[in-house]
């Protein structure tokens, strides 16, 4: 993908000294991999290791770790329509700078990615401009109006990885149906937000004592248990795949506990975001915590750590979406949900680990082979010949979240100032460098 | 009195170090106190036929409205004048916020012509934080969305006071639009602070969720919620609220929690009624209450005039070159 941007081939390299993680394996021991033509030739320990290819660059990997690079499934940019907030360079350079090397863009822009054309300008111009991969993911209905079911025969052959209305909610059960039935012909991943826009009403942020001190209108945790729990039944009825693209209750984990133990094709998401933090977070009104879903309560938070940990939750994202001084420079219930998250994903979820709130290996699957094999990609595992997208990582380095120094162009992090542990060193996209760290 | 922790206010302008008056959260009981002292002398002075005070002699206060509210404002108005201010009105509810300035950029531009004081009223909760956040001035919150309404609770905690001599272990009953009242947030956290029981009172639908964590018993049974209260505080409930959303129609809504003789009956007998107006007659109160002798709401205007007068004083203190 990334061979098209520079016309001589990439470099083999040979990654010697660190800790080898490859979590589909579950190989973790020192070892070293090599790359050649942009794919791993090897990845395990040294003393079995074949000779390093011919005019090889050798990267010193002592005291770090060599892991999958990151595939995030709901990346939100301003490309096209918006590029003030986002472009595809600016969220490939803040990909790269935080060990993300694939990112799954949302069909949320101007115009809506509902046409085949469309499809094929975002593989265009990621292609001559990101630094990492990007794969689209197309508008499961027309203009994300939820009523008529888009070219997902078409939209799929064009490149289309999932077909999903983004921000909004399907919430038109009988549109959601035909699109996991049609969709089944074609093996298409159906991607659902699932807020029942109704029970939600005026509310941002989630219900409950906070709301109530705050004077803020709420969002009750039935606005998506009730709507996850419709659509697993709909996945049920039709036998097509269907994934939740993100949850924040402790209620939805169940619902897609017991789907899974019936055998059904149904996957879901967390953002880290929603791992991390929890409702009190917004302390007083701060707009960069008004996300969608909201964030919850301490106990969801916990629940969902525990859903990545047991495996419940299939992969974790970073909802990255880029928004401006315009839509969040305002009181917060009129300040626009989102928050910035390519470059903290990493990051935030090693807190987890060096929280002991989870190990690191069920969080580096989420992070890495799990959402590649729901996308059907061979990336996100250190096998030969897989694709080299790699990152190392020193996984203790402390730094600090300035948002200013960000890489994305708009820098509504909720993560401004928090004290991280675990920096991308070196991020490798089909065997070449996209991103060093300066410290490095 | 009786003997009980009620907190003593030393001298108000060493209890009382704000730099904004955002909300009553936040404040501690001896804060609310020195300010309900400090306008107990307002109330004097706007008695007076002379009731031009100096303090804020040179300050300029601006009153930012995104929302209208004549008596509100006005009161402000009055406050500001009364203590010497120059007073400037502005209500932006029309002009250029719809001209898609944010409020932010509002706030900036009035920043830019040095006030001291700007009091603000705003739809949305938090916007008064926010706008404080931004400014070099001292921020009165006069309403902000669903959040709080603290001057409102002083002045009903002054005219309580001045009634039944002290809100220690008072039973307040807050009757009726709990869920969208910032005058109910900001009394629960008043009365609370000072030692009453509080409780409110509504129907279902517009009880907030864990109301019971603020520390207030809820009733949706407005004749048990009303037994043996002393203080019966009824809210406004907004027309567009009436029609099926909240709560089925006005005739339903007066049936159960519109506060007439009957239902009144069960606070006490020397029970007192407050309003914080407007009112909607026949709505959430019956003209013969509002009118009759139980009731406060006159008095809660008189006394609005004072606290806010107290509020401008206490902060102006605190401005650099205050004084005190």
């Amino acid at each position: 993908m990334i061979a098209g941007k520079l016309s001589e081939p990439a470099r083999p390299l040979v990654l010697e000294g660190g800790r080898v993680i490859d979590p589909a394996s579950g190989f973790d021991a020192p070892g070293v991999v090599h790359t050649a033509e942009g794919r791993i030739l090897y990845a395990g320990p040294a003393s079995s290791a074949p000779t390093p290819p011919l005019g090889a660059e050798t990267v010193d990997c002592r005291g770090a770790a060599v892991i999958p690079g990151l595939v995030d499934m709901r990346v939100f940019l301003g490309e096209p329509g918006a590029e003030h907030r986002e472009t595809f360079a600016s969220a490939g350079l803040a990909a790269a700078a935080g060990g993300v090397t694939t990112i799954v863009t949302m069909p949320d822009t101007e115009p809506v990615i509902d046409d085949v054309a469309l499809v094929d300008f975002i593989a265009r111009r990621a292609r001559d401009t990101a630094a990492v991969n990007v794969l689209p993911m197309a508008a499961m209905t027309k203009g994300l109006a939820g009523r008529e079911m888009t070219e997902l025969g078409l939209l799929k052959a064009a490149g289309a990885v999932g077909f999903t209305d983004g921000r909004h909610s399907v919430d038109n059960a009988l549109v959601l149906r035909r699109a996991l039935t049609y969709g089944r012909d074609f093996g298409a991943l159906i991607v659902n937000h699932p807020v029942d826009p109704h029970l939600s009403g005026s509310g941002v942020m989630n219900e409950g004592e906070t709301a109530t001190r705050l004077g803020l209108p709420g969002i009750p945790k039935e606005a998506e248990i009730i709507v996850v729990e419709r659509d697993v039944r709909l996945a049920a009825l039709t036998g097509g795949r269907y994934h939740a693209a993100q949850i924040s209750c402790a209620e939805s984990l169940d619902v897609i506990r017991r789907a899974k133990r019936a055998g059904l094709a149904v996957s879901c998401g967390v953002s880290v975001t929603h791992l991390a933090l929890n409702e009190l977070d917004i302390g007083p009104y701060r707009t960069f915590f008004r996300l969608s879903p909201p964030l919850r309560s301490e106990a969801d938070r916990q629940a969902m750590i525990e859903g990545v940990a047991d495996g419940t939750i299939d992969v974790i994202v970073s909802s990255h979406d880029p928004q401006d001084v315009d839509t969040k420079r305002h009181p917060f219930a009129e300040a626009a949900d989102g928050a910035v998250g390519l470059e903290t994903l990493l990051a935030a979820a090693l807190r987890l680990y060096h929280n002991g709130e989870c190990d690191l290996v069920p969080l580096l699957k989420a992070l890495t082979v799990r959402p590649a094999a729901l996308l059907g990609m061979e990336a996100g595992r250190l096998a030969a010949g897989a694709p080299a997208d790699l990152v190392v990582v020193d996984l203790v380095r402390p730094w600090i979240c300035e948002a200013d120094r960000l890489h994305s162009r708009s820098k509504n992090t909720p993560f401004e100032g928090a004290r991280f542990q675990g920096a991308v060193l070196r991020t490798i996209v089909a065997g070449r460098s996209v991103y060093e760290s300066a410290a490095a | 009195m009786t003997e009980h922790p009620s907190p003593v206010a030393a001298s108000p302008a060493a209890v009382f170090a704000h730099r904004h008056l955002l909300g009553i959260e936040g404040l501690l009981p001896e804060e609310i106190v020195a300010l309900l002292d400090l306008a107990e002398e307002a109330v004097s002075v706007s008695r007076q036929v002379e009731k031009k005070k100096t303090v804020l002699r040179g300050r300029t206060q601006i009153n930012l409205f995104f929302e209208a509210s004549t008596r509100t404002q006005s009161s402000f108005e009055l406050a500001g004048k009364r203590l010497g201010a120059d007073v400037m009105n502005m209500s932006v509810g029309s002009s250029s916020v719809k001209k898609g300035e944010t409020l932010i950029d509002t706030a900036m531009t009035l920043n830019a012509m040095n006030p001291d004081l700007l009091v603000v009223r705003h739809h949305a909760a938090g916007a008064v934080h926010l706008l404080a956040q931004k400014v070099g001035c001292a921020v009165i919150n006069a309403g902000d969305g669903a959040h709080e309404h603290p001057t409102q609770a002083l002045l009903d905690a002054l005219t309580i006071r001045r009634h039944k001599g002290d809100i220690y272990g008072l039973r307040v009953a807050i009757c009726g639009d709990i869920l969208h009242s910032r005058v109910a947030r900001s009394n629960i956290l008043l009365l609370n602070a000072l030692g009453a029981e509080v409780r409110c009172v509504g129907p279902s639908t517009l009880l907030p969720r864990a109301l019971d964590r603020l520390g207030v018993s809820t009733f949706t049974d407005m004749r048990k919620g009303l037994e043996g209260a002393d203080i019966v505080m009824m809210l406004r409930l907004q027309r567009e609220r009436m029609d099926g959303s909240f709560v089925p129609s006005v005739r339903e809504y007066f049936h159960f929690f519109g506060l007439d003789a009957e239902k009144l009956a069960f606070a006490k007998p020397d029970a007192l009624v407050m309003h914080p107006g407007p009112m909607n007659r026949g709505v959430e109160i019956d003209s013969a209450i509002a009118d009759g002798p139980q009731s406060l709401i006159r008095e809660q205007v008189e006394m609005g005039v004072a606290v806010r007068m107290a509020v401008l004083e206490a902060l102006a203190r605190n401005l650099p070159n205050g004084g005190a």
